[in-house]
Parts: C-alpha cells; sequence; structure tokens
C-alpha cells in the first residue's frame, strides 16, 4: 500500500511541474482568450478536400484570400493589392500586396497563389465554372501573375472573393501540390491566425494564436474584406454537442461567443445579464431545400414535379424548425431572399398550399399511387423535423409515401446513388444551404440543371443551364437581374427543387466580455474581436 | 495460479480475432459511406469514385482487412479518414478524461454504496431500509441526463461553485481537474451506486443468514466487526463482480454523461466515428474495449480467489 502511495504522490509530483512547465510560457503569451462553441467540431483542416463548414471557418482564420466580399457582398481585394481587367474582359492582372507571408516565414508567391487556385478549381464547383473559361494563368514575377480567359467571363472576382465552402484559400505551393482527392496534413497559411495543431483535438477543441506578423489592410473591416486585425491572443474553438450544456457554458461565462444559438433558448439568453443575440450579416444564413431525383418516375416529368409545390407550406415548416417568426420569413424565390438577384414573384402560385390539388396534378400527369422513397433523416436538426412535416403534407395528399428512416450518414451515401427507388435510390430527401452560397445562380449548386453535372438529383434542363452561364458574362447589374430574373421564371417551370423557407441563425455572445464582432453570413470570422477584460 | 493467468492471457488472442473480422465486416456492410459524407453537397459521382479509391476504400473487403490486420501487427491502428491523425493519438487524447471519470464515479458510487448496501441489509425491513433501497430504486430511475442537469443548474449556475463543462487535464492542476469531474461523477455515479448497493445488500442478507455469523453474533462480537471482516468480505465476489462490470462500461464510454458535461472521452469518439463512418476509429476503439474487458475480468477472476479461498484455479 505504501508502494502504492508513493508511486501516486509522484505522479501528482509529476503532473504538478508538468503543469507549471507547460503553461507558464503559454500564459505569459496567451492573456486574452477568446473562446466560441461552433455549430460543428474541426475534423478536417483541409478547406479544399471537405465542404464542411466548419473546414471554411477554420480556413478563414489561419489562411488568406485574394479578394473577399464586402458587407454589401461586393469583392474587395484582400491579399491583392492593385489588379486590371483589360478591355475585352479576358486578361486579368493580379498584382500580391506587401507583406504576406506564411506562418513559418516564408513569403507568399504567385507560384503559391497559382498552384492554390489550380487545385481549388479542380474541386469546387463554382471554381470549375471560372475555370472552364481560364486558358491560363500566367507568372509574371513572384509577385504579379494574370489570368487569361477563354471569354470575357463576368464572375472572375467573386468567385475569387467567394464564401462558404469550398474557400479559395491561398496555401503553400507544396501543400496545395496535394491531389484535391487527398488532404494536406499542415496547417500552415498566411491568414491572421495561427493553428496550434498539436493541441488539436478532434471532437473537442481547436486553438489558434494570433500571427504577430499578420499585416492587415488599412481599410475597416466589412465582411470578409477590409482589415483582419487579431486582436486576441488565442482564440479556442471549443466543441459542446448539447445545445443545452452550450447555452449553460456561455450564461456562466465559460464560453464568450455561441454560433448558432438554438432559437428555443434564445428568450433565457435575452434574460441573462451579460449577454447579447447578434443576428448575422445582411444576409439570411440559411435556407431549406427539398431535393426531387430527377431521373426517376414519378419525379421525372416535370408535371409532378410542379403539383409539389401544393405540398409546401413553409410556415408550418418555419415553425417546426426556427420557431420565432423573428428569424424566418416565407421565401419563394431561386435565389436567396433579401439579395439583389431574388426573385419572390410567383409566391401565390408555389404558396398555394392544397394537399388535394396537388394529388390531382399528379394523377392528371400519371401518379397511380406508387410508392415514392423520402430519405428520413432521423438526426440531423433541422433537417429531421423539416422531414417530418412533408411527409405529413404527402400523407395529407394521398400520396403512398415509402419513409426511409436513416441517420444522416446513411441519407448522404444513399442520395448519391442513382439507380431505381426500389433498388436502393430514392425520390426525396431533405437538406438546407447557406444563404451566401446561393445568392446567384452560379454558385448556387442546386439550380444547375446540367445532368450528370448536375448536383445529386441531377436536374437535366439545357434553357435552364444555358441562362444559369450567362448570367457570367453579364455586363452589369442590370443585366444580371435580367437574366437571373430570367433563370428563375425558367426554374418555376423545371422545379429543380422546392424551397421549404428561409431563417437566420443569430450568434449569442457575453457582450460583457467581448466586442468588436464582423456582422457575416456563412462563416463567422474572429478578427477585430476583442476581450473587454 | 500463474499457470491459469498465463491461459487466460492466452485465450485473449483468439477473442480478439473473432472480434476484429467481427467489427471489420459489420462496418463495412453497415449503410454509410465516407467518402460521400467527406465529398459533400456537390459532389459529382466521380468525385466520390476518386475519393474512394483515395481511402481504399474501393478495394476488396478482404484486401482491406488485410491491410489493416498488417498495421495492428505492428502496433498501427490505422489514421482516421476525416482528421487524417493517427487513431492511437486519438485514443489517447482520450484515455485521460475517460479514466479520471472512471476512477471519480467509482469513489462516489463504492464509498456510498458500500456502506449503504450492509447498512440495509444489518437494518433488513426497517425504515433505515426502505429509505436506503426507495434510494436506490430513484437512482436507477432517473435518466444521467435529467440529473446532469439539474446538477449543473444548481451547483454551477446558480451557486457558481463548479463548472458547467469540460474537463481539465491533471497538467492543467489536480483541483481544477477534480473540479471538473465532481458534478459529472455525481450524476454518473448514483446510477452505479443504486445498482452495487442493491447487490451489496442482497449478498449481505444471504451471508447473514449463515451459522457462522450466527455463531460470531453468540460469541459477543462487536456489530461492525462481525458485518465488515466477517460478513463483508464473505459477501464481496457478487459486489466485486459487479463493480468489475462497472469499471469496463465506465471505460467503453458513458456517452449521455460525456455529452451533457462535454467530457472528451472515449465514448463520444465512438459515437462521433460511427455516425460518420470513421472506420479505422471505430474499429482500433472496438478492440481496445474487448481488450480491456477481457483485462477486467482476468482482475476479477483473480481477485474471487484472494476473497474467497475456497476458489482457487
Amino acid at each position: 500500500m505504501r508502494n502504492i502511495l508513493t508511486a501516486f504522490r509522484a505522479v501528482l509530483c509529476a503532473s504538478a511541474a508538468a503543469a507549471v512547465v507547460a503553461t507558464a510560457p503559454a500564459q505569459a503569451a496567451a492573456e486574452k482568450v477568446l473562446r466560441a462553441t461552433m455549430h460543428a467540431d474541426l475534423r478536417v483542416i483541409d478547406p479544399i478536400w471537405t465542404t464542411q463548414t466548419i473546414a471554411g471557418i477554420h480556413a478563414m482564420l489561419i489562411y488568406d484570400t485574394l479578394f473577399g466580399l464586402d458587407d454589401d457582398l461586393v469583392p474587395q481585394p484582400q491579399m491583392v493589392g492593385d489588379y486590371s481587367v483589360s478591355d475585352d474582359g479576358k486578361l486579368y492582372s493580379f498584382t500580391l500586396r506587401d507583406g504576406l507571408r506564411f506562418h513559418d516565414g516564408s513569403p507568399v508567391t504567385t507560384d503559391d497563389v497559382i498552384t492554390s487556385l489550380q487545385r481549388w478549381g479542380a474541386k469546387d464547383q463554382p471554381a470549375k465554372a471560372l475555370f472552364a473559361y481560364v486558358e491560363k494563368l500566367e507568372k509574371v514575377d513572384d509577385k504579379t501573375f494574370k489570368m487569361i480567359l477563354k471569354a470575357p467571363y463576368g464572375m472572375v472576382l467573386d468567385t475569387l472573393g467567394k464564401t462558404g465552402t469550398n474557400v479559395p484559400v491561398i496555401m503553400r505551393a507544396e501543400d496545395a501540390a496535394t491531389d484535391p482527392n487527398e488532404q494536406i496534413t499542415t496547417a500552415i497559411g498566411s491568414g491572421p491566425f495561427k493553428m496550434l495543431k498539436d493541441e488539436w483535438v478532434p471532437g473537442s477543441k481547436a486553438v489558434y494564436v494570433k500571427n504577430e506578423d499578420y499585416v492587415p489592410r488599412d481599410e475597416p473591416p466589412s465582411g470578409f474584406a477590409g482589415g483582419k486585425i487579431p486582436k486576441v491572443d488565442r482564440l479556442e474553438l471549443v466543441w459542446i454537442p448539447d445545445p443545452q450544456t452550450a447555452m449553460q457554458a456561455l450564461i456562466a461565462g465559460e464560453i464568450d461567443l455561441l454560433e448558432q444559438a438554438p432559437i428555443d433558448f434564445l428568450p433565457i439568453l435575452q434574460g441573462t445579464p451579460g449577454v447579447e443575440i447578434m443576428k448575422t450579416g445582411s444576409v439570411d444564413s440559411h435556407w431549406g431545400v427539398i431535393r426531387l431525383n430527377h431521373l426517376h418516375p414519378p419525379f421525372d416529368k416535370p408535371e409532378m414535379r410542379q403539383a409539389m409545390y401544393h405540398l409546401i407550406n413553409q410556415e408550418d415548416f418555419m415553425r417546426s424548425t426556427v420557431g420565432d417568426p423573428a428569424y424566418y420569413r416565407d421565401c419563394h424565390s431561386y435565389i436567396t431572399c433579401g439579395t439583389p438577384y431574388s426573385d419572390d414573384s410567383r409566391g401565390e402560385i408555389i404558396g398555394d398550399y392544397d394537399p388535394k390539388k396537388a394529388l390531382e396534378k399528379m394523377k392528371a400527369a400519371g401518379y397511380n399511387g406508387e410508392p415514392i422513397t423520402v430519405l428520413a433523416a432521423t438526426d440531423h436538426h433541422p433537417i429531421a423535423p423539416a422531414t417530418q412535416v412533408l411527409l405529413n403534407a404527402m400523407r395529407e395528399a394521398g400520396l403512398n409515401v415509402d419513409a426511409q428512416s436513416l441517420d444522416w450518414g446513411s441519407v448522404v451515401a444513399r442520395r448519391s446513388k442513382k439507380e431505381a427507388p426500389s433498388e436502393g435510390g430514392w425520390n426525396i430527401f431533405v437538406t438546407t444551404s447557406s444563404g451566401t452560397a446561393s445568392v446567384n445562380p452560379v454558385i448556387n449548386t442546386w439550380l444547375g440543371a446540367g445532368c450528370e453535372k448536375a448536383n445529386v438529383g441531377w436536374p437535366c434542363d439545357e434553357e435552364l443551364d444555358a441562362l444559369s452561364a450567362e448570367f457570367a458574362f453579364a455586363r452589369s447589374v442590370e443585366e444580371r437581374k435580367e437574366i437571373a430574373r430570367k433563370v428563375q421564371e425558367r426554374a418555376y417551370e423545371v422545379v429543380p427543387y422546392l424551397n421549404w423557407g428561409q431563417w437566420t441563425q443569430p450568434i449569442a455572445y457575453r457582450a460583457d466580455k467581448i466586442s468588436g464582432i464582423v456582422p457575416v453570413t456563412g462563416l463567422p470570422v474572429f478578427w477585430n474581436i476583442d476581450k473587454n477584460e | 495460479m500463474s499457470a491459469y493467468i498465463l491461459r487466460r492471457l492466452l485465450a485473449t488472442f483468439p477473442v480478439m480475432a473473432v472480434v476484429a473480422i467481427f467489427v471489420f465486416v459489420l462496418l463495412r456492410l453497415a449503410p454509410g459511406d465516407p467518402a460521400a459524407l467527406i465529398a459533400g453537397d456537390d459532389a459529382t459521382a466521380a468525385d466520390i469514385a476518386n475519393i474512394r479509391t483515395r481511402l481504399g476504400l474501393d478495394l476488396p473487403i478482404w484486401h482491406q482487412f488485410v491491410i489493416w490486420i498488417g498495421g495492428i501487427l505492428q502496433g498501427d491502428l490505422g489514421v482516421s479518414i476525416f482528421s487524417n491523425l493517427p487513431v492511437t493519438r486519438l485514443i489517447a487524447q482520450r484515455l485521460e478524461p475517460t479514466l479520471m471519470l472512471a476512477l471519480a464515479t467509482l469513489i462516489v458510487a463504492v464509498s456510498l454504496a458500500v456502506p449503504l448496501g450492509v447498512l440495509a441489509a444489518w437494518k433488513a425491513k426497517s425504515l433505515v431500509d426502505r429509505i436506503v433501497m426507495g434510494f436506490s430504486v430513484m437512482g436507477f430511475a432517473v435518466p444521467v441526463f435529467l440529473a446532469g442537469y439539474v446538477l449543473i443548474y444548481i451547483f454551477a449556475i446558480q451557486l457558481r461553485w463548479l463548472p458547467v463543462q469540460g474537463y481539465k487535464p491533471l497538467a492543467d492542476g489536480f483541483w481544477a481537474s477534480i473540479q471538473s469531474l465532481v458534478l459529472p461523477a455525481i450524476a454518473l455515479g448514483t446510477a452505479y451506486m443504486a445498482l452495487i448497493a442493491r447487490i451489496t445488500r442482497a449478498s449481505m442478507l444471504e451471508v447473514l443468514s449463515q451459522d457462522y455469523i450466527r455463531t460470531a453474533n453468540s460469541k459477543g462480537l462487536a456489530t461492525e466487526r462481525v458485518l465488515l471482516l466477517h460478513a463483508l468480505k464473505n459477501a464481496a465476489v457478487p459486489i466485486v463482480t459487479i463493480i468489475g462490470i462497472g469499471i469496463a462500461l465506465l471505460i467503453s464510454g458513458v456517452v449521455i454523461t460525456e455529452t451533457v458535461f462535454n467530457i472528451p472521452g472515449l465514448g463520444r469518439l465512438t459515437v462521433d466515428a460511427v455516425l460518420k463512418r470513421d472506420y479505422p476509429i471505430v474499429q482500433g476503439l472496438i478492440l481496445v474495449f474487448a481488450m480491456t474487458k477481457v483485462f477486467i475480468n482476468l482482475m476479477v477472476d483473480i481477485s474471487y480467489a484472494f476473497l474467497d479461498p475456497r476458489i482457487r484455479y
């Protein structure tokens, strides 16, 4: 027994000594610690390999981008100092600004930029659309490069500044040379924060420290543009899987910011001294998608898909998933409502909830009671309750519903199958998308109707696809608006998907402890936030 | 005894082999595809196929199994599909919180349950017995998550005595670490306490009716001496068995407690890996859990020989 006690004491002494040694330098350097709980935990650190939003948030911390969208969604130079566009719109020349260095001390050069853009261009859908028109990327010197286009593609700067995933971040050439289907193993960027990879515990926390060598732009921060000034010494993304516990941690002051405060808990948080609620940027953060499989009956016919409009009462979906009307709105546009290219003019037609009419129209189109396979996720909020609302409406209409209850991982695997529903395929699944990733027809990939090239569900309509592509060649905002209107007019006929509402997920934070949050939609940013204490 | 221990240790190998094959095949037959999860919403079928190829998931199952077993024989449990980190590192990161939570829970449960069980048996059918057993029933009946939320509300939010969530490693200070474990250990320990107290009571009641206890009492031995030295030692075998099962369950994960108190333990690692179809992590964890259970069973069996001299191997 004495030996055991002696050993135990030795372990305690060693632990205490280790604690002193391990924390002393860290404490000296990390006086201001910002702790935030995000919507998910960081599991993947390669923002090109995956489309996970949390990987995009991580990317915006440690990497930088050539352009960034400001609060009005206008692309502004970020790593780029000067740029020019030729009169014919086919030659772009970019010069990097001074002071750009990676976290390992090496300067950012055009080799890094070109290799990074090529890797991103092989993976990201809007980037693929851009690269279809890129003849070549040409290095002029270490700071200047040219993008030569085959045609005057008008979305170059918007695409280079895009948010959401995959973000066009600039990596070191040696990292960016990795096959895009293989994950990079490093986390070395040139952004305002550095990742402490040794302290990363997937499923628990990710730790970053201020990049002391970062040279921010002079402009004030606006969206993803302007000066990215890291004001805290250490940033910890603490993953708390239980929403109730996350809320209590914020109330107790153990975390400073809760990225997606559950709307059910907002009354409690609003009544907590020191806690404030903040809407994200100018664009709503989310909207709902009901995806129909265009390959197989019954939804291979447009009439059948159009009949589904009568089964969508967005108010039902929003009440079930969001709850508080202050945070949601009806939106019958194929482009995020509240943004310049949205068109909500058909609300009366597609907002006409009438299950009987839906069944009549489907019967007229040839529906004879065949089973309709719905992939019903059971473990994903808000997708699970939204699916139940849809199933209820379909049953009320008298459709023969085959609801397959699955966890989200199984839904994602099964939705990529092109087989008939009776052979392991599907007819319908419900999902969500980001408001900022749908602000125009080029980046809203759910709107794509390129058959094999389209998202799962594989809508196939030459006219819709051509109109979406045409949007990228418009030379003025008015022209873009006109094309966007035509795109949506056609989409109402084709029905690539059904929209079940649009909402915004507010941030909750300790206003008594932090200040300077930059309101952005999509990927929250942590530069400019300071600790008050 | 040495020969018995050696035999049991050797028997571990076929057990582990069966577990390995079973887990590997079961995971591959389960629906879901990590490549589709990685590829995301915009992926084409070709993108998903490319990722499957890079991950080696397009190889025949037997080929994947051979690669995995080959790694294990060299002490390599593989690399997480998502984080790209070695599975051994991911498990090692979760080991300390898991072991500390298990230890704290056992201390809470055993230190209260055994005396309460002995007391209930000694005062069988009295008010004390009914109170202890009523408390045990309540311990079983109250869900851990509910107990957790109530404890958080009282001790972390209202009184501000303890943290709401998270685990502080020992390297951050002994007392900070203990503070982070108090509430989860009480929430989780209540259920185990109820179980151990009931088993202790039942086992003690059986022993207390034996002739040698009557003899000890008639010789005028002090009650506490009869209860603790004569009765409890002889009633210990089922109690140790249930404690052993408890240790195995605690180490292989108590997901709800870990989730409510945000403790980064092995239970959460397992559930997250299953939901993400991160095959190497699930496979590695199941092997570790199987080994843990085999080892604990062995320890429990060995302890029988010390507790009851009639048991010999």
